[in-house]
């Protein structure tokens, strides 16, 4: 098992979001958040990434097998998309860049700065990140913004390749990746209720 | 984390400003000055540490937004977050990579600009020893504003107003070491003084570097 | 009214009813002991033999200087209860003590400049007591400057509690460098409380009212502000809601 959460309440800016979330995620699964926008799936993966701490409930996962990929990718424009690479790759103390060249096909921008990319060829070199940390737990935040139907393709192949070999992905997404077995969470019913009265906060009130 | 100092040296000189922009405002000080006090060479020979100071100093202060704004607004320092490098180690390589930056440029440039403002032949010296003690706790205890106001807008001001009143203790061991040194005294006090800031805060800066970073990213 | 801990009065609504008693009477007091101890001291106290009327500024200046000191204390305090306890009305209390600190401090200097004009022929000088103050008033404009610039209260009270950790650090740190860079010229420690011996008791009974004054206007008008505080962040809770539908 990769990550189990229990009765999880997250909260942005003192307000709560969403109350009671729990779920588990296996190895070798994937698991997709849905829910309108606003409703806090950006605020739960960044509390499940430990960016931000729960207001209560418990998240029993390695700290150290999760990555995490938000709404920007972190990339310099000024380095050349194998600096960007490499750096990364670097940090998470790997070497071999040449699996997520392949995956996301961006073998041939290799030497381009990396602020001359199109948004997409961006969010890509963003995605092939993840490879080369080679960690078994993705936390993806739409990762399939600005991605055309191919590069939706490649992500899909790259995330159900690495669920093959045991990993699990945790993603937020409007749209249909075409993965099989995969798990979906709606949100929505999560919805944090209008605090009760004498509850700690709401003795502003 | 020597991945990320690579990352942020290049960073630096890519964007062509890194090595140049502190030293270029250090000059113009050092320029200005003159034209300010009058070009009597035995008064800027008296004032020449204090100003030598004053002008590596704003020339830090200068820097120090970019140390984490560019990775804020990108992202990366999100991810730095969750990767496996400890915060403290972060806002440790990245208070060296500023000091590598800009402290330690405007210390090779010090003796030449010591020149322009007539500085006795005795203050090089413990100008440059001062500098070379002091400036490591400009860029951490720069590092700490930084961090403190990566998350707003318009926080270079803010910025500026927090950093200079903590840069206080530094600015009097660094520049009265230099004097005394000019003035024949003994300098061991202030040189020790300062030593002893620098060590102490970067021993124990980047704890709170890192905390208020931690906070600001929530 | 049996008070079992302490840490009651950090819940928002309780502060507030029991504020609703106090206050009036804090502040009631606060005036009755300012106004006693000042009119003491103006004009019942005999003109220093040496320095003439002008020695009857320390009646502000004095427990305005004390006070400077010891609200950035206070602030330390509340901060490291904000800090380890979180409790939002420690947090709030630091906040609303801040600008009263900044003022003391302005008054401190102010009457200083005043009282040194006549004494010392000069508004100003490089002294370390008077430099001291002037770091310190930064200090506290920088801290007021980063609560007012963080929109989330949460993130502002974290910040500026640690800004104040460090900054107190530092302001130590700056008190000893600057003794260190310019040994005191002259300047009156014979004024203050630690050498007793050198103030009357004609001039140090009336003093001691007038600090008495002094720190209870602070406790009242923290009291004050903090429940301005907590009304505000009430304020900002409820539109908040209303947002959020």
């Amino acid at each position: 098992m990769m990550i189990n959460v229990t009765n999880l309440t997250i909260a942005r800016g003192g307000i709560k979001l969403l109350e009671g979330v729990s779920f588990t995620l296996a190895a070798g699964k994937a698991l997709v958040l849905r829910g309108p926008n606003g409703i806090g799936k950006t605020t739960l993966l960044r509390t499940i990434a430990g960016l931000q701490n729960p207001v209560s409930g418990q998240i029993e996962a390695d700290r150290e097998s999760m990555v995490y990929a938000g709404h920007a990718d972190g990339i310099k424009p000024t380095l050349s998309v194998i600096e960007n690479l490499k750096f990364w790759a670097q940090v998470f103390g790997n070497k071999d860049i040449s699996k997520a060249l392949d995956a996301f096909e961006i073998a041939p921008l290799v030497h381009q700065p990396a602020g001359e990319l199109s948004a997409g060829q961006k969010r890509r070199l963003g995605l092939a990140r993840l490879l080369v940390t080679g960690r078994p737990l993705w936390i993806l935040d739409e990762p399939t913004v600005s991605l055309d139907a191919a590069a939706v393709g490649m992500f899909a192949d790259a995330v159900r390749a690495h669920l093959e070999q045991g990993g699990a992905a945790l993603i937020a997404t409007h749209i249909d990746l075409g993965l099989d077995g995969v798990d979906q969470l709606d949100v929505a019913p999560y919805r944090a209720k209008a605090p009760e009265p004498g509850d700690f906060d709401e003795a502003f009130i | 984390m020597i991945a990320l100092l690579q990352r942020d040296m290049r960073l630096a000189m890519r964007a062509g400003g890194g090595f140049g922009l502190g030293l270029s405002f250090f000059l113009i000080v050092v320029v200005l000055v003159p034209f300010g006090v009058g070009p009597q060479s035995a008064l800027l020979g008296k004032i020449a540490p204090g100003i030598l100071w004053l002008g590596a100093l704003l020339a830090c202060l200068l820097s120090l937004d970019r140390i984490f704004a560019l990775d804020w607004e990108d992202g990366s320092l999100d991810l730095l977050a969750t990767a496996p490098l400890p915060m403290e180690a972060i806002v440790s390589v990245k208070a060296l990579a500023h000091w590598l930056t800009t402290g330690l440029p405007l210390i090779l440039a010090a003796p030449l600009f010591g020149l322009l403002l007539n500085l006795p032949e005795a203050g090089y010296k413990p100008l440059i020893l001062s500098l070379i003690l002091g400036t490591p706790a400009l860029s951490v205890i720069g590092t700490f504003g930084a961090a403190l106001t990566v998350s707003l807008k318009r926080g270079g001001l803010l910025l500026s107003l927090l950093v200079l009143p903590l840069y206080v203790p530094t600015l009097i061991f660094g520049a009265e070491m230099a004097r005394r040194g000019i003035a024949g005294q003994v300098a061991t006090t202030p040189m020790l003084m300062l030593a002893g800031i620098t060590c102490g805060v970067i021993a124990l800066m980047p704890f709170a570097s890192a905390a208020v970073l931690r906070v600001n990213l929530r | 009214m049996s008070l079992n801990s302490l840490w009651e009065y950090a819940n928002p609504r309780k502060f507030i009813q029991t504020t609703d008693m106090v206050l009036p009477w804090v502040t009631v007091l606060a005036v009755g002991v300012l106004v006693t101890g000042l009119i003491w001291g103006f004009f019942f106290t005999p003109a220093d033999y040496r320095q003439g009327a002008t020695v009857k500024i320390i009646y502000i200046h004095v427990p305005g200087a004390l006070m400077a000191i010891n609200i950035w204390l206070m602030m330390l305090v509340t901060s490291l209860v904000w800090i380890v306890r979180r409790h939002h009305v420690s947090a709030m209390a630091a906040r609303a003590a801040a600008p009263v600190g900044m003022v003391m401090t302005l008054i401190a200097l102010i009457t200083g400049a005043i009282w040194g004009q006549p004494m010392w022929g000069t508004w100003w000088a490089w002294d370390p007591r008077l430099t001291s103050f002037l770091i310190l008033f930064l200090f506290y404009i920088g801290y007021m400057a980063l609560w007012s610039a963080i929109e989330n209260d949460d993130t502002a009270a974290d910040l500026t509690s640690i800004l104040c950790l460090v900054g107190s650090v530092f302001a130590l740190l700056s008190r000893y460098a600057v003794n260190f860079w310019n040994q005191g010229l002259h300047q009156g420690a014979s004024m203050s409380l630690d050498k007793e011996e050198h103030v009357a008791d004609v001039f140090y009974y009336p003093l001691l009212v007038c600090i008495a004054g002094f720190v209870l206007l602070f406790i009242s008008l923290v009291l004050l502000r903090t429940r301005t505080e907590i009304r505000a962040r009430r304020m900002r809770v409820l539109l908040a809601r209303a947002r959020m539908g």
